[in-house]
């Protein structure tokens, strides 16, 4: 078909269908002040001069190099190796893209298939794919699957208050058109005794965080097997990092294990982009979405990789595939791949002990300010809860003052926590400034 | 390429071959030629009550998958559970060990609009007529 633009003769027609005169008519929402505004754009700039106004410009941004930073809450500060750079910038890596076409894409397919093996390493878990966009849309993404698995049939998603609010929110969006009833986040009172007497034979999934929003442990001992009484499957979100020190999910018998895969690797990067693991059991693999690289030989015997179990995907399966997103984040994937190669099992195993450690040096500390509480009882991984005297959003603004980025503010998701700050502290930080942001802290307050 | 006699078909190559009250459903030796090689075969739950014309499984081959419909209505009372391992088993006998499920036939007067052997492979040489203008 030829590209023709529409003809005056068409735009009469489609303007007769919808009801208007004059084009302009579609746009008479919009304030007539604010259709064509005069661009009060001053005079163009050398490429030097246009250099050093948008150094200066970007230099406002309070970011990690010069910032000490002591916010999580789902992005981690998680220390970086070179070599990690070093290889995904190989111009042979360097894409974003997923790969379609196997037969070119030997190396990059091998990334994955690497990336993939990990991740079960990590959760305990048979199969994972190739990631999702970001913890948040894995989430979704298990609470369709789960559908999926119960034929359609269960209507009820049970989940803790304690999973991530983005993620809460994003589940809901992503799976509207679906008709399920997501509860148990209704209350922060819902503890997980509490979340498991709503499994009922109606429910699809139960969706538990560890280590959760709040940085807490969940004990997830016993937990799969009443999930699994009601037929319905359990999905642990996890903190990959965490994963190097704690028992794998996998362990204690999770269906399905997601979560963040930032902190493996990938900067923060104001926001994104990010990826999201997604791994699950090997009889259910035909119902998981995303992309999956598996080994197989060539006619001569030779190892190969390819995408695998394709069927399950848009491209082949239209409206019926198990989602109707079916990429990947390839080149964070990467990154998270060399960055588990780099520091090994053993090093990452460190990298969670030293924010097991740190975290509980800070909150030791914290809790020694007069004013301020440390609220978490249960055991922690590298955030926990403080109690502030003041607003956090005043102490915030205080602590950038001195360089510092503060923890987040609770109250933002949980009206019950106003005045909580949720503080965050990783191997990246060192004691001095653990003791210089408990001395901001005191400051700022007072 | 067979039509095995005494089954009735659908057009959409799904197969029936009645048993008393009860009857065995497949899908045919073209529709499994075409499919080329099966990888994977999703099937209902035993209990599920399903209409004439409803879909009751996915057929996955390596690059397509297809839903298969029931021939007649009917509860689903057993599932050839042995594709979950050998789906090469609709490749290698659609017939005979590659069936897919075992229904108890709720209104048999419905086989009347199914096709007989010949009946249907009259239509897929028709179909093979119009696909080579």
């Amino acid at each position: 078909m030829p590209y023709v633009p529409h003809s005056d003769a068409d735009r009469a027609a489609m303007m007769k269908a919808v009801g208007i005169q004059k084009m302009d008519d579609l746009f008479q929402d919009v304030p007539a002040h604010l259709r064509y505004p005069k661009m009060d754009l001053p005079e163009p700039l050398s490429e030097m001069e246009l250099m050093a106004e948008l150094t200066a410009m970007s230099e406002r941004n309070a970011d990690l190099k010069h910032f000490m930073c002591f916010l999580g809450a789902g992005a981690y500060c998680h220390y970086i190796p070179s070599v990690v750079d070093q290889i995904v910038s190989r111009s042979e890596f360097y894409t974003a893209y997923t790969p379609y076409q196997a037969e070119i894409s030997q190396g990059t397919l091998q990334g994955i298939f690497e990336y993939q093996s990990m991740i079960c390493a990590l959760t305990g878990m048979d199969v994972a794919n190739a990631s999702h966009y970001d913890g948040a849309t894995a989430v979704a993404e298990a609470v369709v699957m789960a559908h999926n698995v119960s034929r359609k049939k269960r209507r009820k998603v049970v989940v803790s208050p304690f999973l991530h609010p983005e993620y809460r929110a994003t589940t809901r969006t992503y799976t509207q058109g679906l008709e399920l009833t997501i509860v148990g986040d209704e209350s922060v009172r819902n503890d997980l005794p509490a979340l498991l007497s709503m499994v009922d034979e109606d429910t699809m999934c139960l969706i538990v965080q560890t280590p959760n929003f709040l940085g807490e442990l969940e004990d997830l001992r016993g937990v799969a097997d009443r999930v699994h009484s009601k037929g319905a499957l359990l999905v642990v979100v996890a903190d990959p990092i965490s994963l190097g020190l704690f028992q794998p999910p996998g362990e204690h018998g999770a269906d399905i294990v997601v979560g963040e895969g930032q902190p493996l690797g990938n900067a923060i990067n104001f926001g994104g982009p990010s990826l999201g693991f997604f791994a699950t059991r090997e009889n259910l693999v035909h119902k998981m979405a995303g992309r999956l690289v598996g080994q197989t030989v060539d006619a001569e015997g030779r190892r190969g990789f390819v995408l695998t179990l394709s069927a399950r995907e848009q491209h082949i399966r239209r409206e019926k595939a198990t989602s109707n997103i079916c990429s990947n984040e390839a080149l964070n994937a990467l990154t998270a791949a060399v960055y588990m190669a780099a520091l090994g099992k053993c090093g990452l195993r460190r990298v969670a002990e030293l924010c097991y450690h740190k975290s509980h040096y800070a909150a030791h500390r914290i809790g020694r300010i007069p004013g301020f509480q440390v609220m978490t009882q249960k055991s922690f991984f590298k955030e926990f809860v403080v109690k502030c005297p003041v607003p956090v959003s005043d102490l915030n603004d205080g602590l950038l003052e001195w360089g510092i980025i503060g923890g987040y503010d609770l109250g933002r998701d949980y009206p019950e926590f106003t005045n909580h700050m949720l503080v965050c502290a990783t191997e990246t930080c060192t004691r001095e400034e653990i003791e210089y942001f408990a001395e901001a802290l005191q400051e700022v307050a007072g | 390429m067979k039509v095995e006699q005494g089954l009735l078909y659908m057009e959409s190559h799904e197969w029936a071959r009645l048993e008393g009250d009860e009857a065995v459903v497949g899908i045919s030796d073209f529709a499994q030629e075409e499919l080329n090689d099966v990888v994977y075969v999703e099937l209902p739950e035993v209990g599920d009550v399903l209409a004439h014309g409803e879909v009751f499984g996915t057929v996955e081959s390596v690059k397509a998958a297809s839903d298969v419909y029931l021939p007649l209505s009917g509860e689903i009372i057993a599932v050839n559970t042995d594709l979950e391992d050998s789906p090469q088993l609709v490749n290698e006998s659609p017939y005979g060990n590659g069936w897919f499920v075992r229904i108890r036939v709720a209104n048999p007067s419905e086989a009347k609009d199914l096709l007989s052997a010949d009946g249907y492979a009259k239509f897929l040489a028709e179909e093979a007529e119009k696909g080579g203008h």
